[in-house]
């Protein structure tokens, strides 16, 4: 079928595009316009050039901190998520007992909404934190690590069904063969597992990376940005900025802005290093 | 040999349990605060409710009046059925047809919809709610045309990828003995979508069901959802009630973990190829 009459093209795609014209593309390009002008509602726009770009950032401190804040906890929970997940996955493949129960149960909070997640750990650490006399909105440490622990609990059962199914696809021939040749656990994990699991290991860490830049709904129920915005990631603080102060408008959807091409360099650094993964083999 | 392959299993089986235990602490912790008084989590979570503290269904009761939980569980059990229905029906139709139609309009649409997976929602958050406020958009049935819209990107690129790999011969067949475009799709393609199309409504739900910056933006004043109603329980500072807060945080999580259990397989096959795929 490769032509189709006009409206029968248009009765199979005519609903999904409007739909998404209304609520993706129209927004989206408003969004980069309403950037470089200072405006309340949408329509009393007045174009300011890019003053609110050079606000976002002398405003106050509270973009960088923020984009500090987030950069950080990407690459802390990149690597414990993995890690852990990898681990799991690897006692998980070994035919013990038990092993979809264990799943089961690791893959769960997975499922939960952020911000439902952010409540229930807010009582745990607070629980933790009220014998030291303190409570999570103490400082910003707490917000950055229980949002570390939290996202483990959340992220590592994901990360570690995708790391299953690497495993599993792995040529049973190849870790038999390796073993009559006298190769011990460690050697088959560091010349057979790693490097043929290592498209998950791609997947994976860039999904995390791509997870933690966007967090909000955690971060928000955990802490909400407490002490003084210091523990907001970048959607909170855009977030806050956009609802926070009346007038502040153009600077949040400048900073949204900002964040969008953050995100977007990150996912084409993925594309480039899947594709030449790719190549490789 | 076997002796030490099989302490150390047994090792693995401990640490294994362990962690496991570990795991859904939090919530059996939330779950046993659901039952205590509301002055007596704060100060000591993790002690079990005692005669004094315990104070019956009490939380669930006041909870359930505070937040208007059974409305907001009805808002987000339509949203999240509803919508899901519409995004699988709708961009199943708009991936197949600009998949099998070869045309700048067909590869244009697909990759401003795959683009849309890349950006964040803070950047659209604004105007987008605007734009729901302006076409009337803001109440439960126009919320679910925005998530069509938010959807189509993920849902369109997973059934295009699964349509590249159908053969053309069986649809051109169909056409040969004149079936319509619209025939050939309900008749032919549809059903051989079916795993496909349980991927796309396992992902979709899971996002819809929780997801709480969209509504709360959109329809959030008049509508409450779960996570809302969840949310707005927060109030300020003080003046919060944590007996009603854990007790709405058991009833949050109690139909997730229903779900889970009962569709457990396609759950975590929808997720790994969606995450493989995306």
């Amino acid at each position: 079928m490769e032509k189709m009459p006009k409206r029968y093209y248009a009765f199979f795609t005519l609903p999904t595009v409007i739909a998404f014209v209304i609520s993706f593309l129209i927004p989206f390009i408003m969004g980069i316009y309403l950037s470089f002008t200072e405006f309340r509602t949408v329509t009393d726009a007045k174009w300011v050039g890019v003053t609110n770009y050079i606000s976002a950032f002398t405003e106050d401190n509270n973009f960088i901190n923020a984009g500090l804040f987030t950069a950080k906890f990407a690459v802390v929970s990149v690597v414990l998520i993995n890690l852990i997940a990898f681990s799991l996955a690897l006692l998980l493949t070994r035919r013990i007992r038990g092993t979809n129960t264990f799943r089961t149960v690791f893959f769960m909070p997975n499922l939960i909404g952020g911000i439902v997640l952010g409540y229930i750990w807010q009582l745990i650490i607070n629980g933790v934190l009220i014998n030291f006399g303190v409570d999570i909105t103490f400082s910003e440490n707490y917000g950055f690590w229980g949002l570390i622990v939290l996202m483990n609990w959340q992220m590592a059962g994901y990360m570690m069904v995708i790391y299953i199914a690497a495993i599993q696809n792995i040529p049973t021939e190849l870790v038999e063969a390796a073993k009559i040749d006298g190769a011990d656990s460690w050697q088959i994990l560091k010349n057979i597992t790693i490097p043929l699991v290592m498209p998950a290991v791609t997947i994976c860490t860039f999904l995390t990376v791509t997870n933690s830049f966007k967090l909000f709904d955690q971060n928000l129920a955990l802490t909400a940005g407490a002490p003084a915005r210091k523990s907001a990631m970048l959607a909170l603080d855009i977030f806050t900025t956009f609802y926070g102060r009346v007038g502040a408008e153009g600077v949040g959807q400048a900073k949204a802005v900002i964040f969008f091409i953050i995100v977007a360099l990150i996912v084409l650094l993925q594309l480039r290093v899947s594709r030449t993964r790719e190549v490789e083999s | 040999m076997i002796a030490k392959q099989r302490f150390q299993s047994n090792l693995i089986l401990i640490f294994l349990s362990a962690l496991a235990l570990l795991y859904l602490v939090p919530l059996l912790v939330v779950f046993m605060n659901s039952f205590k008084g509301r002055f007596y989590i704060s100060d000591a979570p993790f002690a079990f409710p005692d005669a004094k503290t315990f104070s019956g269904i009490n939380n669930y009761t006041s909870g359930i009046a505070k937040t208007g939980f059974i409305q907001a569980f009805g808002y987000s059990l339509f949203i999240t059925v509803f919508s899901v229905a519409v995004i699988v029906f709708f961009t199943a139709m708009t991936a197949w047809c600009i998949t099998r139609v070869k045309s700048k309009v067909s590869s244009m649409i697909y990759y401003l919809m795959v683009f849309s997976m890349i950006v964040p929602f803070q950047m659209v958050m604004f105007t987008m709610s605007k734009m729901a406020n302006m076409l009337r958009l803001d109440n439960p049935i126009g919320i679910i045309i925005i998530y069509l819209g938010f959807g189509a990107g993920l849902s369109v690129f997973i059934f295009s990828g699964f349509i590249k790999s159908i053969p053309r011969e069986i649809e051109e067949a169909a056409t040969i003995d004149g079936c319509s475009p619209i025939q050939t799709f309900f008749l032919i393609v549809l059903p051989i979508l079916k795993p496909i199309a349980i991927t796309v409504a396992i992902l979709n739900t899971m996002w819809i069901w929780n997801d709480y910056l969209l509504p709360y933006l959109v329809i959030g004043s008049n509508y409450k959802t779960i996570p809302i109603a969840v949310q707005y329980l927060q109030g300020g500072y003080g003046s919060r009630d944590m007996g009603a807060m854990m007790a709405m945080l058991v009833l949050a999580i109690v139909p997730i973990v229903i779900f889970y259990l009962t569709s457990q397989k396609y759950i975590i096959e929808g997720v790994v190829t969606g995450a493989v795929k995306g």
